[in-house]
């Protein structure tokens, strides 16, 4: 099949207005904070040397964070904040998406414009800087007519190396919730949909490339005092920013985002919803590759308005529980905490996505493993590998109580690998999900849990509180309640893990509700 | 010439921190008048203070003692920026700001001073003429464009847009070929005369002190040490002041021995 053939490129192409409407606007906005703070700054400390060397530290130590953990950091941040202007001044703002995105962000972009300011307004030419004076410039006027205009050429080559750094780190913003072209490459990293992350990396590329080479014929012109260069800049710097925001803009404001954590189920989750949504004449966006309190919280900020979530993990995660409770008491006692936050646990979807430990059949076989029992006498000569946030989850603790388990080793693993690794032996043990079609595929089996360690995962759809009394929306999800059980989700969970264009979420979610809607 | 003091210099003393953390004096107890229409060349090799006293006379510098008045009045008492904007001020190789056009550097202190667009634009056109460039050709090049008796000459204009008495040279031709530099001092000669300035020119070109100056001021480790008019100086005992003068002398000698009895040097 040609690459242009492929029903994934098209699906790509539809999602870029979106996609690059906002990663242009969060990094330009970012940017322009970075320029309003960064250039001051230099400005205020060219005269003293301690406060320009500290500024520099600290932008250079900044810039030694990686991209990801500096975005990641804003979010709870921000939310702190928010429950400070809420307790004392009434208001609270979202710490989801866009705003924590374009600080980090614009943070990052602090460095290159700090040092390129400071070096070109101390590199002026100190016979210039007294010609200035004596021709009766006040310091003000020496600055603004003479010092400035002279370092442009060298703050621009600064601002040049700022605006791709933030395009580049900006795809990083979709785990914070700030839609941006990283949704290409989060979403396809996680479903294996090598087309999406090529799309993303590429679209990422040529817009920086873009930015550069614009901004780089400014930098000329005002070097080489060229009007025509810098106004050609100027101009193409314009139509590419309007290019970009405005096919964003038309987007429906009042448009419903439905939300999906990291992994392959969530996607084909969201967008069985989307699809149901749409089809019931309401607008949807998705917000995809959340991390899990990410999601919550911005569901509790009604930033996104429903997404599927899992019994056990909103119990030990978000209410803090370690004691594991029969199915049906679990889910009431659920009901009544969200409740409590205005949040709507519409119902369960049907199926069950508990974490849980996972390895060969023929090695467990070989080694008389039959329940995590068995495994933790085995253990401390084995390794097992878990997602990003399982090792650091309170299932996990209360796994290791529960039956004194103390692993040779353990790694953490991007979900969809995890099982090729236990499959080809790399790692001994794994914690897996019991809705992955991949259990099937490579003959795994799940160890027993005879201790009831680990609590029911039921899957149950949520609504924003902003969404409690939204009829229309509750009328459109009803389809979806109690439909979807546990061979179904793992096939479709296979078919999404595939690399063909067949296993993209949507294509897996039309297949889904196929399945579903004609019971 | 008219009597009275225009720029009076009375016992002004500067020092800077030396490398070695001792107080290097620049100028140290200078007293000196120059008088209305005046043009008065100082001269000195390298750290003798010229510069610094130079510097001193617009507040470019602050005096650490002393008095410096100009028609009488204190300098200290005068805002330092108001002070430059009266002052014309010619540097070393030119000191034109390289982003601005011939003509906006020209018009620079005019704008300052609030003074008409129009206005400074027939003005510039005026001083081109007067510093013999044509107007029509060189006001708008940038300064990189011109060479480097051009940008001299603009730099002169640049001094005289807003019409000042008092006109500061810091080695105004210094960097620039013999040639070039033989004309243009003596354009600024006439200039000088014909507008009535007061000039106080900075040299370390005892000759070229001779053929423009009045007056010279010889300054040495920050005193002055001898002051006059050529002839008053070819009298002086001064043993620095002799060595300064014999340069011009012996190349005066020179010439009129190779161009034989009937040169006409």
């Amino acid at each position: 099949m040609s690459p242009f053939g492929d029903p994934r490129v098209p699906e790509a192409l539809g999602h870029l207005p979106d996609y690059l409407g906002n990663h242009v606007r969060v990094s330009l906005a970012a940017l322009l904070l970075g320029l309003i703070v960064s250039l001051p700054l230099a400005i205020l400390t060219r005269r003293h040397p301690l406060m320009r060397g500290a500024l520099l530290a600290f932008a250079s130590v900044v810039q030694t964070v990686p991209g990801l953990a500096l975005l990641a950091l804003f979010y709870p941040l921000l939310l702190a904040a928010s429950a400070l202007t809420l307790a004392w001044l009434g208001f609270s703002f979202s710490a989801f998406g866009f705003l924590p995105a374009m600080l980090a962000l614009a943070l990052y972009s602090m460095l290159p414009v700090l040092r390129n300011s400071i070096t070109a307004l101390n590199g002026i030419d100190a016979g210039l800087k007294e010609a200035a004076q004596g021709v009766g410039m006040t310091e003000r006027q020496s600055l603004f007519m003479i010092e400035l205009p002279l370092a442009l050429p060298v703050i621009m080559a600064g601002i040049r190396t700022a605006a791709v750094w933030v395009i580049g780190t900006a795809t990083l913003s979709t785990p914070i919730g700030q839609t941006s072209l990283g949704n290409y490459i989060f979403a396809g990293l996680q479903t294996q949909n090598w087309v999406f992350v090529l799309f993303g990396c590429v679209a990422s590329a040529v817009l920086a490339l873009a930015v550069d080479q614009l901004l780089g014929l400014i930098e000329n012109g005002l070097r080489r005092r060229s009007r025509v260069r810098t106004a050609l800049g100027g101009i193409g710097l314009a139509a590419l920013l309007a290019a970009t925001l405005v096919p964003s803009m038309a987007r429906p404001v009042s448009s419903y985002a439905v939300g999906a954590k990291t992994f392959t189920e969530q996607y084909v989750l969201s967008a069985l919803i989307s699809d149901r949504l749409r089809d019931s004449g309401l607008a949807a966006t998705t917000r995809a590759g959340l991390g899990s309190s990410v999601i919550f919280e911005a569901l509790a900020a009604s930033d996104v308005d429903v997404y599927v979530d899992y019994s056990g993990t909103l119990w030990a995660n978000q209410f803090h529980h370690s004691d594991v409770r029969p199915r049906e008491e679990l889910l009431k006692e659920l009901q009544r905490l969200l409740a409590k936050q205005d949040i709507t646990l519409l119902g369960e979807i049907g199926f069950e996505n508990a974490y849980a430990l996972v390895m060969p059949r023929k090695r467990a076989e070989a080694l008389g493993i039959r329940s995590i029992a068995d495994l933790a006498a085995r253990a401390p000569g084995l390794s097992i590998a878990g997602d990003y946030e399982f090792f650091s989850r309170p299932e996990w603790i209360g796994l290791r109580q529960a039956y004194g388990l103390s692993f040779r080793a353990q790694r953490q693993m991007q979900p969809d690998f995890m099982y090729a690794a236990v499959a080809s032996g790399e790692v001994d043990v794994i914690a897996g999900y019991t809705s992955d079609g991949l259990i099937a595929k490579y003959d795994l089996v799940v160890l027993d849990d005879p201790r009831h360690a680990i609590p029911p995962y039921d899957a149950v759809l949520l609504l924003a509180p902003r969404r409690k009394d939204d009829e229309r929306l509750k009328a459109a999800l009803e389809p979806l309640l109690g439909r979807i059980d546990i061979a179904t989700m793992r096939e479709a969970n296979l078919r999404a893990s595939g690399n063909d264009a067949t296993s993209s979420p949507d294509a897996v979610a039309r297949w889904l509700w196929e399945r579903i809607g004609k019971r | 010439m008219p009597s009275g003091t225009m720029i009076g210099y009375a016992h002004v003393a500067k020092s800077f921190p030396g490398s070695d953390g001792a107080r290097v004096r620049a100028v140290d107890g200078v007293s000196l008048d120059i008088a209305p229409a005046e043009f008065l060349a100082i001269v000195g090799s390298s750290g003798s203070g010229k510069s610094t006293l130079l510097r001193l006379t617009n507040r470019l510098i602050e005096a650490d003692s002393g008095k410096i008045t100009i028609e009488g009045k204190d300098v200290g008492d005068s805002d330092p920026v108001m002070l430059r904007r009266r002052m014309g001020y010619v540097f070393q190789s030119g000191g034109l700001f390289p982003h601005m056009s011939v003509a906006d550097n020209i018009g620079i202190t005019p704008r300052l001073l609030g003074t008409p667009p129009q206005q400074i634009s027939s003005r510039v056109d005026e001083l081109l003429e007067l510093v013999r460039l044509d107007p029509t050709e060189h006001r708008h090049r940038l300064p990189h464009e011109l060479s480097g008796g051009q940008r001299q000459r603009v730099g002169v204009a640049r001094a005289l847009a807003a019409s000042p008495h008092i006109v500061l040279m810091d080695e105004p031709f210094g960097a620039l070929d013999p040639l070039t530099r033989d004309g243009l001092g003596e354009d600024y000669r006439a200039l000088h005369s014909k507008l009535g300035l007061t000039t106080v020119m900075i040299t370390h070109d005892m000759t070229e002190a001779i053929l423009l100056a009045d007056r010279i001021a010889v300054m040495g480790g920050g005193k002055l040490l001898a002051q006059g008019t050529p002839a008053e100086l070819a009298g002086s005992d001064d043993a620095y002041v002799t060595e300064l003068l014999r340069t011009p002398r012996r190349q005066a000698e020179r010439l009129s021995s190779l161009s034989g009895p009937d040169g006409a040097a």
